[in-house]
C-alpha cells in the first residue's frame, strides 16, 4: 500500500495541506517584493506611544516626531549647538530672564491654518498651565524641561516673548528638544485627547496612518517652506525582537534600521549595507557610593577607575560600538567639552598601590547591574567584565541584578546602606543636565535629584549653579571645563563608555547621516 | 444539559473574581511604577508623583481595585498609558490576530497529529513509524522559538521565500494570500510541540485499540484492512485524544506568547509582554483578564463537549 494513498480523508488532508504551502508560495511573491522606490521603510525599536511630542519621552518616538514638526529652533546638523528653525531670530535680555523670538513668515501647519505667535503660546499653556482647557491632552512628563517658563506672550503676529522666572541657560537647547515642537492649536482643539494619533505639524513630512503595531506612515509635505523631503514617504515599522530586525534588514523588508546589536554588525559588512555611527551626548558610568563603605575614600575610587579596562569593555563587550569616556561631560557636547581630558589609562598597578595606600585591598563591594534598559547598551556582560577587573586588582566584588524598571527603584533612591556601586547611562540634550541633576550636593536623592553616590564638592556646586544662569556660551564652556576637570580627578564615577549610535542602511538609500542629538531627521533622504 | 452549563457559567463568577484580585495585587506588588517607566531617567521623586497624580495612581489599593472593577463591569477597561487608547480596543484588535494565529495552528496540529499518530500506529515499527517518531520527538524536544529563528533563518533570509515578520505586508498587501504568507512559519513553528504530542498520544492509544477483539472480528470477517484502521480504530481512539486536543489548545495560545515576540506577530501575547516591560498597569490587567476568560469559556466548552459524549461524567 503506498503510504501517501490510502484513504480518501488522508487524500484530502494532504491535499489541504499542498493548498496551503502553495497559497503561501504564491502569496510570497508579493508579500517579499523590494521595498518600493521613493518610498523609506524604517525598523523602529517600539510601536510608539503617541504622536504628541509633548506626551512623548522616548527616543524611538521622538524619531518619528522631528519629521512630522519643527520647534522654535533645532539642532543645526551634525552637532548639538542650537541654530534658528521655525524662529528665525531671537534676542536675550542681559539678565537672561527674558527670550524674545522672531517666527518666521508664511509657514502653515499640515492643517492649513497659520503658523503664528499665538501658536506658540497656545503650545507652551497647554504643557504648562493647569487650567488651560487643553492641559487634560496630557500628562505632559517632561514639561518640567520648561519649568522656568513664567509667561508666553504673542507681542505680534510674529513676535513671542518668553519671560522665565530665573536665568536658565539650557532653556534654548530644551526648545530644541522633541518637548518643544509645535503642534497645530486647531488639530489639538479638533482632536482633544486623540491627537496623538492625528498629528499636526509644520514639518517636512505630514502624518498619513497609524496602523497600530504594524507601521505609522508619513508622506511629504508639497506645502513644505523649505526644500521639499526626498521621499514621498516615510513608513516606521515598529519591529521589537532585536533578531527579527536584523532579519527583516538582511531579507530586504526594511530599508534603515537603528540600534543594530553588537553582534550583529558583523553580517552587514559588504556593498549591500552602509553602516553609519554617530557618537551622542551619552555617558555610560558607575555610580560609587561615596558616603559610606570603600569608596567613601577618593584614592579607592580613583582605584576603580585605573583598575577597570574600558578598553576591552568597549572593543570586546560592545564591539567597537562606544569610545572610551574621559570625565562626565560626552565629546558631542563640542563646545563646552574638554578636550584635554584623558581617560583614566587602564593601569592595574597603580590601582593596587592606591589601594594599599588607602587599606582597602579585599574590600568587599555589592555592584547593582540591571538587565537592560534605556542606554545601558549591554549591562550584563559589562557588569561581570568590570567584577573581573576590579577582582584582579583585589576587590571581593558580588553582583546583583534588577530589571530596570526595579533598578531604577532601587538606585534613584540613592545607594546608602544597599550598595557600594550601580551602573547608569545617561543621554541628555544639554551639557548642564546630567551633572546638574546628579553631581551637585542639592541633587542628593532626599533633595529629589539623582547624586545616588553622594558625591559633594562645594567648588563643582559653585561652578554648576554659576554656568546655569550665565547667558554666555563661552564662559559656560569655560565653567564647564573646569567643573570637569575636578570631577575627573574626585572620580566619584567610574566613567566608562560614550555610546556610539549606529544604523544600517540598504545600498538603495542615499544622503543618510546620524545626528549627534540621536534624532533621526529624515528630509533630505533619497530612496531609489 | 441547560442545567449543567449553566452550573458550569455560575462556577466561573468566582474563577474570574479571583483572577482579578490576583492579577491586580501583582501588578501592585512588582516594584516599579509606569511614572518611573514613562520618565525613564528623568524619574525624580517629584516627577514621579506627579506624574504618578496624573495618572490617578495615588489613590489606596483597595480603592482604585474597586474603580477599576466597577468600570470594567460596565465595560471601561480603562486607557493604555503607553499606547495611549483605550484598552479593550487594543484586545479587540490584538486578540483576533491571536486567534487566527493559534487557530490556524490548533488545526494544523490537530490534523497532522493525528494523522501521524495513526499512521504510526497502523505500521509499528515499519520504516514510516520511525522517520515519523524521529521527527515527532524533534518537534517536541525543539523551543518554538528557536524552530522560529531558524526557519526565519533559512525561508525568509536564505531562500527569500516567505516575508519575515508582521502580519501583511506594508506595501500591496493586506489580501488572504498575503496573510496566508506571514502566517505559514509562525503557524507552523508554533504547531510543532502540539503536533508532536497529539501525534504521541494518538499513536498509543491506536495501538491500544488495535490489539481490542472487535478489531480482529473485523479483520476475521474480511473488512480492508484500511477501513480497519481509518475506519474503526481511529474513531474509537479519538474518544481519548480529544480531551488532550483541549487542553493543547490552552498551550498553543501560552505558546503563542513567544512565537508573536519572534515573528513579531501584532497579537495579544507580544502586547502582554511590551505592557509588562512599560508597567502599563491597566493593560496589563485588562489583557489577563480577558484572555482568561477566554480560557475558562473554552475549558467550559470542551467540558460540555465531553459530556456529550460521554454522559457519565456529568454528574
Amino acid at each position: 500500500m503506498d503510504i501517501w494513498n490510502w484513504t480518501r480523508r488522508g487524500a484530502l488532508a494532504a491535499s489541504a495541506a499542498a493548498l496551503l504551502a502553495g497559497a503561501a508560495t504564491l502569496g510570497a511573491a508579493p508579500a517579499i517584493a523590494q521595498t518600493p522606490p521613493g518610498v523609506l521603510i524604517v525598523g523602529q525599536i517600539a510601536e510608539p506611544k503617541s504622536l504628541d511630542p509633548a506626551a512623548v519621552t522616548a527616543v524611538n518616538d521622538f524619531r518619528i516626531l522631528v519629521n512630522l514638526y519643527e520647534g522654535l529652533v533645532q539642532y543645526s546638523p551634525g552637532t548639538l549647538e542650537v541654530a534658528p528653525a521655525l524662529a528665525t531670530d531671537w534676542t536675550i535680555s542681559d539678565d537672561g530672564t527674558v527670550y524674545t523670538f522672531t517666527l518666521r513668515d508664511g509657514v502653515t501647519f499640515h492643517d492649513g491654518t497659520p503658523f503664528n505667535a499665538e501658536a506658540v503660546k497656545f503650545n507652551f499653556d497647554r504643557m504648562l498651565d493647569e487650567s488651560h482647557p487643553f492641559h487634560d491632552t496630557g500628562p505632559f512628563p517632561l514639561a518640567f524641561f520648561f519649568s522656568a517658563v513664567e509667561t508666553v506672550e504673542a507681542v505680534d503676529e510674529l513676535t513671542v516673548k518668553f519671560t522665565l522666572s530665573e536665568p536658565y541657560a539650557p532653556f534654548l537647547s530644551n526648545l530644541a528638544y522633541p518637548t518643544g515642537l509645535i503642534v497645530s492649536p486647531s488639530a489639538v482643539e479638533a482632536s482633544g485627547a486623540d491627537f496623538g494619533r492625528a498629528p499636526v505639524g509644520t514639518g517636512p513630512f505630514k502624518f498619513a496612518e497609524w496602523r497600530s503595531n504594524e507601521a505609522v506612515v508619513i508622506e511629504r509635505n508639497p506645502d513644505y517652506w523649505g526644500d521639499p523631503a526626498g521621499t514621498e514617504a516615510v513608513v516606521f515599522r515598529p519591529i521589537t525582537d532585536a533578531n527579527t530586525r536584523v532579519a527583516e534588514m538582511l531579507a530586504g523588508g526594511i530599508d534603515l534600521m537603528v540600534e543594530v546589536p553588537p553582534v550583529a554588525l558583523s553580517q552587514f559588512q559588504g556593498d549591500d549595507f552602509t553602516l553609519a555611527e554617530q557618537a551622542g551626548p551619552h555617558l555610560w558610568f558607575l555610580i560609587l557610593n561615596a558616603k559610606e563603605g570603600p569608596f567613601a575614600d577618593k584614592r579607592v575610587r580613583q582605584a576603580a577607575n585605573y583598575a577597570i579596562n574600558k578598553e576591552a569593555l568597549v572593543n570586546d563587550v560592545l564591539e567597537g560600538t562606544a569610545e572610551v569616556a574621559a570625565g562626565p561631560t560626552p565629546p558631542a557636547f563640542a563646545w563646552a567639552h574638554d578636550e584635554e581630558l584623558e581617560p583614566y589609562p587602564y593601569d592595574p598597578e597603580k590601582a593596587k598601590e592606591l589601594l594599599a595606600e588607602a587599606g582597602a585591598e579585599g574590600a568587599t563591594l555589592t555592584f547593582y547591574v540591571t538587565e537592560g534598559g534605556s542606554g545601558m547598551l549591554d549591562p550584563v556582560p559589562m557588569g561581570t567584565a568590570i567584577q573581573a577587573d576590579l577582582a584582579a586588582v583585589g576587590f571581593d566584588v558580588k553582583i546583583e541584578t534588577y530589571e530596570w524598571n526595579t533598578f531604577l527603584g532601587e538606585v534613584n533612591p540613592g545607594l546608602e546602606g544597599k550598595a557600594d556601586m550601580a551602573e547608569m547611562a545617561w543621554m541628555t540634550n544639554d551639557p548642564d543636565t546630567l551633572p546638574f541633576l546628579a553631581l551637585r550636593t542639592d541633587a542628593w536623592p532626599d533633595e529629589g535629584g539623582f547624586n545616588s553616590g553622594y558625591y559633594s564638592n562645594p567648588e563643582v556646586d559653585a561652578l554648576l549653579e554659576k554656568a546655569r544662569v550665565s547667558t554666555d556660551q563661552a564662559e559656560r564652556a569655560d565653567l564647564y571645563r573646569q567643573m570637569q576637570r575636578i570631577v575627573q580627578d574626585d572620580a566619584p564615577w567610574v566613567f566608562v563608555a560614550n555610546w556610539k549610535q549606529n544604523a544600517v542602511t540598504s545600498s538603495r538609500v542615499e544622503n543618510f547621516a546620524l545626528e549627534p542629538s540621536f534624532l533621526l531627521m529624515l528630509k533630505d533622504v533619497a530612496k531609489n | 444539559m441547560a442545567g449543567y452549563i449553566l452550573k458550569r457559567l455560575l462556577s466561573a463568577i468566582p474563577v474570574m473574581l479571583g483572577i482579578t484580585v490576583i492579577v491586580f495585587l501583582i501588578m501592585a506588588m512588582i516594584p516599579g511604577d509606569p511614572a518611573t517607566a514613562i520618565l525613564g531617567s528623568y524619574a525624580t521623586p517629584e516627577n514621579v508623583e506627579k506624574l504618578n497624580r496624573d495618572l490617578g495612581l495615588d489613590k489606596p489599593l483597595v480603592q482604585r481595585y474597586f474603580i477599576w472593577l466597577g468600570n470594567m463591569l460596565t465595560g471601561d477597561f480603562g486607557r493604555s498609558f503607553s499606547l495611549n487608547r483605550p484598552v479593550l480596543d487594543e484586545i479587540a484588535e490584538r486578540f483576533s490576530a491571536t486567534l487566527i494565529l493559534a487557530g490556524t495552528a490548533f488545526v494544523l496540529c490537530s490534523i497532522l497529529g493525528i494523522l501521524a499518530g495513526a499512521i504510526s500506529a497502523a505500521r509499528q515499527y515499519s520504516l514510516a513509524d520511525k522517520a515519523i517518531t524521529f521527527v515527532v520527538l524533534i518537534g517536541i524536544s525543539v523551543p518554538s522559538f528557536f524552530l522560529g529563528m531558524m526557519m526565519i533563518l533559512l525561508f525568509a533570509v536564505n531562500l527569500r521565500w516567505l516575508p519575515v515578520s508582521g502580519m501583511y505586508a506594508i506595501y500591496g498587501g493586506g489580501d488572504l494570500p498575503d496573510l496566508i504568507a506571514h502566517l505559514a512559519m509562525p503557524a507552523l513553528a508554533l504547531a510543532a510541540v502540539a503536533t508532536g504530542v497529539i501525534a504521541r498520544l494518538s499513536r498509543s492509544a491506536m495501538l491500544e485499540v488495535l490489539r481490542q477483539d472487535y478489531i480482529r472480528t473485523a479483520r476475521a470477517k474480511g473488512v480492508p484492512e484500511r477501513r480497519v484502521v481509518y475506519g474503526h480504530a481511529l474513531r474509537a481512539a479519538m474518544v481519548s485524544v480529544i480531551p488532550v486536543l483541549g487542553i493543547q489548545a490552552g498551550f498553543v495560545l501560552s505558546g503563542a506568547v513567544y512565537i508573536e515576540m519572534v515573528f513579531q506577530w501584532p497579537g495579544v501575547g507580544r502586547m502582554l509582554v511590551d505592557a509588562i516591560l512599560k508597567r502599563d498597569i491597566l493593560l496589563v490587567q485588562g489583557g489577563v483578564v480577558f484572555v482568561s476568560a477566554c480560557y475558562v469559556l473554552f475549558n467550559i466548552a470542551v467540558d460540555v463537549a465531553q459530556s456529550l459524549l460521554d454522559p457519565r461524567i456529568r454528574t
